[in-house]
């Protein structure tokens, strides 16, 4: 496909203005200026000299990487008349939905506040204030009365709005029903597509999480897996990097390897940057912060594989509830944040705030986003950026109703249709008794697995989400699950039944299985 | 042959009698004809006691050894450790190479300690020369951190000293006496929290030494925030890891029980640290069990009925070094949680797989060397016998015995 002219111009135009807002482009003056002072001969070589040097200091490399990290994330080129929202969301009744849905949480959000007579933010007073600052690394030892919060809402209760998404111009004619519950028409990949995205996990290709797990040519395969992921890491080239990563990552490299495809370095500027949302942390308190309390105390806190990480999870859940980056990547999703107006100035658009900060309202299982990560990361600073890059990135498509390819809507919609072309039969008994499979595997997408799974797969499944730059591998592992169980789904006769069945996904090999339900045939 | 075997056991443990009720053996009683006997270590040691008389035939099978408290009562093991190692320097061996600092650099894996009172001179020096250090305190033949605290002052145990007997004329019990280790003020925190690792081992013989290991274990986690400030030395929340005493505490979650698997620490060091490190830590783990085993084979009686599975307490310090705690004789098969219940329960099925091969009768006459396929979650860590057979096998292919090599040949 080639580009048109127009189009080549409108992509070059957003990544030349991204760079000038990003730090890159403070570094490369700085580095040009200091190429510059070492010039020796004419000026009139000062042009060609300075770009040889940026060169060589790898700043040409860093630039490279850049580009590659945000072009597929460019918006594609609308028509000057199109309107925001459409911008924002081409498919009318999807749009709607999206808005229904936002009213109902901030409705329920709401509701919360006034029977719990609780404010949605407060100052905190001074001494709470110092308290936390004290206590900022053992939050989890000093909880606040949590008893009266409950989550604003979990995976069924989206479930419900996602499957009743209906595009209104498609009639009911029985033949265009489709058996599932998602209704909206969407084009999702068909498996030969899919065979093809993921060809670099096909059967004869040794893999990361499948070829180091037995017993005698091990050594030999993650020794050199090792060697190839310090030379590709070193190299500092992007694209290379995640190249590798498309067959997992060696355990003991990942974070670096994840660290160079997501662009994260921690400078002094990170680090400053996150103390401030650490000091808006200490200064307000929010209803929000209730609801992560409540959340990491219901999922993470519980969890045999996270509860380690407790603290951290506060560390980075907290601050990231008021990081103003992520409202950015909200407002261009077809997601609207919600706004609030200071108390007596309701209506007055000069009063409006976004509530929370970042836009977002956590559903019952958010912090299990983080929880993996801190097998990988030691350093709560370290661990949120990485965090908010997997976030900004990847997980936002999986709590919001959108046309997009990576979104929920999508995903759920190619996992029924997975299902029904490679299983037919297991699809059709399980409709027979009642039993949609999206009912059972929504709460396992929604979460990109996290909790279901036990934590070394989940970081070999999230490597593939990353290298290949999309999710629809979740929907693909969660055919693949209902096929590895297909003997005993249908003997069950009840949605109980199917439930216990796919209880524990603990013992699963995630390779193994996407590898069966990709590749065999 | 698919025999049903008698079995008898002291402990009313759902995880032992799943596990024999599984594998359709008859429950017999102490007195009768039983081939299997999981006992408790003052059963063990009274049938093995010289009034008792006792005669075990080919057939009977029992999980302690006569005198395993040579290795798992703390003051014993210490001692044994030393003459080991001092065995070993006489012998010139390799093994017992010192640095500069006159350290042993292989064998340095227990925290420096004294017996109380008998040591109390010796103490007093080490003391002196860092008075800033901590100390912790253990009577001899207690469990699960009772009786346990830490000093940093002399006089915190004034009552120990020799000169300070009330009664002179009786020489002290097991009861009081105590040994003092240095404290491990730098463990290795993760989330703030320290903990420690509870590792099981499966001895079927100490001559020749066959042991596994199992790899299901898992670390205990404090729920406590760690610090190293003396303000909490007497919270024993901060520092002891032992799930009685935790249970105790208001943060004790009953879920998981502060209980985090082995392959998850593995993962996460892995993770965070790099596989390089992340194996040797394992590797000298698995070093020092061999070495504590090796340092009291001499001294147990190697009676070919008994096996023994014992509970190793490990804690690594923020270098990734780890140093060995104690060794339990009995540990606990009470199950805190249900994934607890679980391992516990493979625990006991894996170990009576290689004790008795499954389709054979008990015959403690058998060479007691496992066949592969009945490991289960055990891994061979060292065994005496096959690591000689192998060394053979090399001086014949002429090449140069691996001496210089630290580690044994069978591991891995």
């Amino acid at each position: 496909m080639s580009l048109s002219d127009e189009n080549m111009k409108h992509i070059v135009n957003s990544l030349s203005e991204e760079v000038l807002t990003d730090k890159l482009n403070f570094e490369f003056l700085k580095a040009a200026e200091n190429e510059a002072s070492r010039l020796e001969s004419g000026l009139a070589d000062l042009k060609d000299y300075v770009i040889s040097g940026l060169k060589q200091s790898g700043h040409e490399q860093k630039l490279a990487n850049f580009v590659l990290r945000r072009l597929p994330h460019i918006k594609q080129l609308h028509h000057h008349l199109t309107p925001e929202e459409h911008k924002k969301e081409p498919i009318t009744y999807i749009r709607k939905s999206q808005l229904a849905w936002e009213k109902r949480i901030w409705k329920s959000l709401n509701s919360m506040c006034t029977e719990l007579s609780l404010p949605l933010a407060r100052k905190r007073p001074d001494k709470d204030f110092k308290d936390m600052n004290r206590k900022w690394s053992e939050l989890g030892s000093d909880e606040p009365n949590l008893s009266q919060i409950r989550p604003v809402y979990a995976p069924k209760d989206f479930l419900e709005v996602v499957s009743g998404v209906k595009n209104p111009n498609c009639n009911d004619f029985p033949l265009y029903n489709n058996w599932g519950l998602i209704q909206a028409t969407l084009k999702v990949k068909s498996l030969h597509e899919l065979r093809l995205q993921y060809s670099h996990m096909s059967i004869n290709q040794a893999q990361s999480g499948v070829d180091d797990l037995t017993r005698t040519p091990t050594d030999i395969f993650q020794g050199e897996r090792n060697k190839l992921a310090k030379k590709v890491i070193k190299s500092c080239m992007a694209g290379a990097v995640q190249e590798f990563l498309k067959k997992g990552s060696p355990t003991g490299c990942r974070n670096q390897i994840w660290n160079s495809i997501l662009g994260i370095e921690i400078g002094d500027e990170e680090k400053l940057y996150y103390d401030q949302l650490k000091n808006s942390v200490l200064v307000h308190d929010l209803l929000v912060d209730n609801l992560i309390y409540k959340d990491i105390k219901l999922t993470a806190t519980n969890d045999d594989q996270y509860f380690v990480f407790e603290d951290y999870l506060y560390q980075v859940l907290l601050p990231f509830f008021r990081d103003l980056v992520i409202l950015e990547t909200i407002k261009k999703s077809t997601a609207t944040p919600a706004k609030s107006y200071i108390r007596g100035k309701l209506g007055n658009e000069e009063y409006a705030v976004f509530y929370p900060p970042n836009g977002v309202i956590p559903f019952h299982g958010f912090s299990m986003y983080v929880a993996p990560l801190c097998y990988c990361y030691d350093d709560p600073i370290m661990l949120y950026y990485v965090f908010r890059a997997f976030y900004a990135r990847f997980f936002h498509h999986l709590h919001c109703v959108s046309s997009h390819q990576q979104g929920i809507l999508s995903l759920s919609l190619l996992f029924e249709r997975l299902l029904q072309q490679i299983e037919p039969q297991l699809f059709y008994h399980l409709c027979s008794i009642g039993v949609q499979p999206l009912k059972i595997s929504f709460k396992w997408i929604i979460r990109a697995f996290s909790g279901y799974l036990c934590s070394e797969q989940v970081l070999l499944l999230w490597d593939r989400i990353l290298a290949y730059d999309s999710l629809e591998i979740l929907a693909v592992l969660a055919v693949a699950i209902f096929s590895f169980r297909k003997t005993n789904l249908l003997q069950i006769q009840s949605f109980q039944a199917a439930e216990a069945v796919m209880n524990d996904l603990t013992g699963l090999k995630v390779i193994p299985l996407l590898q069966l339900t990709l590749f065999s045939e | 042959m698919s025999t049903r075997l008698k079995y008898t056991t002291d402990l009313d443990k759902s995880v032992l009698i799943n596990n024999f009720e599984k594998r359709g053996w008859i429950p017999v009683g102490p007195d009768e004809d039983w081939n299997f006997y999981w006992a408790t270590v003052q059963t063990v040691r009274s049938i093995f006691s010289v009034e008792s008389g006792y005669r075990l035939s080919d057939d009977q099978v029992i999980n302690h050894f006569p005198n395993h408290y040579e290795l798992t009562r703390k003051d014993l093991m210490v001692k044994n450790i030393k003459r080991y190692r001092r065995d070993l320097e006489k012998e010139n061996s390799p093994v017992s190479e010192k640095d500069e600092m006159g350290r042993y650099i292989h064998l340095d894996f227990i925290p420096t300690t004294y017996m109380l009172p008998a040591d109390y001179n010796l103490f007093v020096e080490e003391f002196r020369k860092n008075p800033s250090s901590t100390w912790i305190m253990k009577p001899c033949g207690k469990a699960r951190g009772i009786g346990i605290f830490l000093i940093n002052k002399l006089s915190q145990i004034k009552k120990w000293s020799r000169d300070n007997k009330t009664s002179s004329f009786s020489a002290p019990s097991a009861k009081d006496t105590y040994v003092i280790s240095r404290y491990i003020d730098n463990p290795l925190l993760i989330g703030g929290k320290k903990f420690d690792l509870r590792m099981y081992v499966l001895v079927t013989s100490f001559r020749p030494l066959k042991c596994y290991m199992y790899k299901l274990g898992f670390s205990r986690f404090c729920t406590v925030k760690y610090t190293a400030s003396t303000n909490e030395l007497d919270n024993m929340f901060v520092h002891l890891t032992n799930v009685s005493i935790q249970k105790q505490g208001d943060e004790y979650n009953a879920v998981h029980g502060g209980k985090w698997s082995v392959e998850n620490l593995r993962v996460f060091l892995e993770g965070t640290r790099g596989k390089e490190v992340t194996d040797k830590l394992f590797d000298d783990m698995h070093w020092q069990i061999v070495h504590s085993l090796k340092a009291v084979s001499g001294v147990i009686a190697n009676d070919r009925h008994c096996f023994e599975v014992y509970g190793y307490d490990v804690i690594i310090d923020d270098n990734l070094k780890p140093w060995l705690i104690e060794v339990n004789a009995s540990p606990s098969l009470t199950s805190t949680t249900s994934s607890d219940r679980i391992m516990k329960y493979k625990l006991i099925s894996d170990s009576i797989n290689i004790v008795i091969p499954p389709g054979e009768g008990p015959d403690v006459r058998w060479n007691k060397i496992a066949s592969r396929d009945n490991y289960g979650n055990y891994e061979l860590l060292y065994d005496e016998e096959l690591a000689a057979q192998e060394a053979v096998a090399q001086d014949a292919k002429g090449k140069v015995g691996r001496l210089s090599n630290k580690k044994p040949s069978t591991w891995k």
